[in-house]
């Protein structure tokens, strides 16, 4: 535990004396703050205009036109960055040759992989949490349900940890960089594309849609609490970080 | 205090090392020569566990490093060829994350440390970035990392490469003053410097293992010739091709 504590807190410093974890968190908030400034801006130009309308008026709901599908874009921008973040976690020790310091000393490859992941995993959450003040600020305007947006947090945190551990095993592979963000994000864009094969075929149907990012997240924005959707993302989880150990087991016999 | 039994390494069908046995008692320098590709640091990289062999085994105090590596690691303090340096990272936490990985708590990792940073000179840069000291320094930062908690042995890969002429003194009388306590194995390339600090020897050609023994003895087998001419014609023998593996 301690090792790995001691491995989490040298990719943290790692991370902030280069410029890729304010580069990302920054642009994160970025991103994420313009899409929700358009669309509270849209959602109050809306309400003015139903103003006359009382049918309309009724049906217009902050949850269903802003959180919902803003937390949706907000996971593409995930999607986007968070392979950034993961890209040098074991790629760039092979380049720089400091695996051969990280491999002998007293340590094992659980807790080098486990130090590595919790650190790009409190990044990730750093970067959720700091959307925090402008997400929840309708609520000193108006009364929003409360609900959908812990669960829509709850989604971007798990969606976030399956990607990053899909990056780790991606930067595990090799000691390119660019090489693990590319194959890490077009990857993950695959797995959150998969359910379109639904639409034109029924062949293997449930599965698609089982390993589909996008329809376990559908749910969550939603305001939907499934522990199917849970586990589907803690397990995806677990089998990145558990390939990425079997990399490293194997390469042992190759360096 | 460290062995080496049948150590073999396969890279495909590349022979890498082959059949390496050695025994080098506590406190001994040995020095490792051959010429590059020998399969030096192959061999170095499976004593300290970094590489598995294809088939025998090394021992360090007794301890198996490919059944038991996170006790053998203990004991093992390893410069590879490349010095393993974070560039990121102030020479001081940098050697701090070493300190606190092999194991050492609270106050005793600071004073570690500053031991670690004193004995290898590095007072000046020690608040600097890995990726702003020179050559040298960085040399030093390896040697630092590698004696970080009293290790009882030390793995060096040719820890004076592409240093000055000053400083190549000073790390030589670094390890020198090392010794004692401290079991070395140094591979190099520069001869001098195995004369001048090292009791024993190997000389590894084209992976198998040639030489080894004390420096006196192997003098005197060789009519007390240079180490020089040693080694030249030591690496200049045909090596032994026994292809009856599977005898082991």
């Amino acid at each position: 535990m301690r090792n790995t504590w001691a491995i989490t807190k040298k990719e943290l410093k790692v991370y902030f004396s280069t410029p890729t974890a304010y580069v990302v968190i920054s642009l994160f908030l970025l991103i994420t703050g313009f899409m929700f400034y358009v669309m509270v801006s849209n959602y109050s130009i809306l309400s003015l205009r139903s103003g006359g309308n009382p049918y309309f008026s009724m049906k217009l709901n902050l949850n269903q036109y802003i959180y919902s599908p803003f937390f949706a874009n907000a996971a593409i921008i995930l999607l986007l960055l968070l392979p950034i973040l993961t890209m040098r976690l074991f790629a760039e020790e092979r380049r720089q040759n400091t695996d051969e310091l990280l491999f002998t000393l007293p340590t094992t490859n659980t807790q080098i992989i486990l130090g590595k992941y919790i650190s790009s995993v409190l990044i990730l959450t750093l970067m959720i949490v700091a959307t925090a003040p402008f997400v929840f600020y309708p609520f000193f305007l108006t009364k929003p349900e409360i609900v959908p947006v812990l669960t829509g947090y709850l989604g971007l945190f798990l969606l976030g940890i399956a990607f990053l551990s899909f990056g780790i095993f991606s930067s595990s592979l090799t000691e390119n960089q660019i090489v693990a963000a590319v194959f890490s994000f077009g990857i993950l864009l695959l797995l959150w594309l998969i359910y379109w094969l639904t639409y034109v075929t029924s062949f293997l149907k449930g599965f698609l849609k089982y390993i589909s990012f996008f329809n376990h997240f559908d749910n969550l924005s939603k305001g939907l609490l499934d522990t199917s959707d849970i586990v589907f993302y803690l397990s995806f989880a677990f089998v990145g970080l558990f390939l990425t150990y079997a990399v490293l087991e194997v390469r042992r016999w190759w360096r | 205090m460290i062995k080496t039994e049948n150590l073999t390494k396969f890279y495909g069908n590349i022979r890498a090392v082959y059949r390496l046995n050695m025994e080098v008692p506590e406190g001994d320098i040995l020095g490792f020569l051959g010429p590059n590709g020998a399969g030096k640091t192959t061999t170095m990289r499976m004593v300290t566990g970094y590489t598995t062999p294809s088939f025998g085994k090394t021992e360090i105090a007794g301890i198996n490093v490919q059944k038991e590596p996170l006790k053998a690691k203990k004991l093992v303090g390893y410069l590879p060829e490349i010095p393993p340096l974070y560039p990121e990272l102030k020479v001081s936490s940098y050697l701090e994350f070493v300190a606190e990985v092999k194991g050492i708590k609270g106050k005793e990792r600071k004073k570690k440390v500053e031991e670690a940073i004193s004995s290898t000179g590095l007072e000046k840069v020690a608040g600097r970035l890995i990726r702003n000291i020179s050559k040298g320094y960085r040399q030093r930062v390896g040697i630092a990392q590698a004696i970080i908690g009293d290790p009882k042995v030390l793995i060096l890969d040719e820890p004076t490469i592409g240093l000055d002429p000053k400083e190549i003194v000073e790390i030589r009388q670094l390890i020198k003053s090392l010794a004692g306590k401290r079991t070395v194995i140094l591979s190099t390339h520069i001869l001098q410097e195995v004369t001048s600090i090292c009791g024993s020897i190997a000389i590894i050609n084209e992976g198998s293992l040639i030489e080894f023994g004390e420096i006196r003895e192997i003098e005197k087998k060789y009519g007390s010739a240079s180490l020089e001419e040693i080694y030249i014609s030591a690496i200049s023998k045909e090596v032994k091709n026994e292809e009856h593996m599977g005898n082991n």
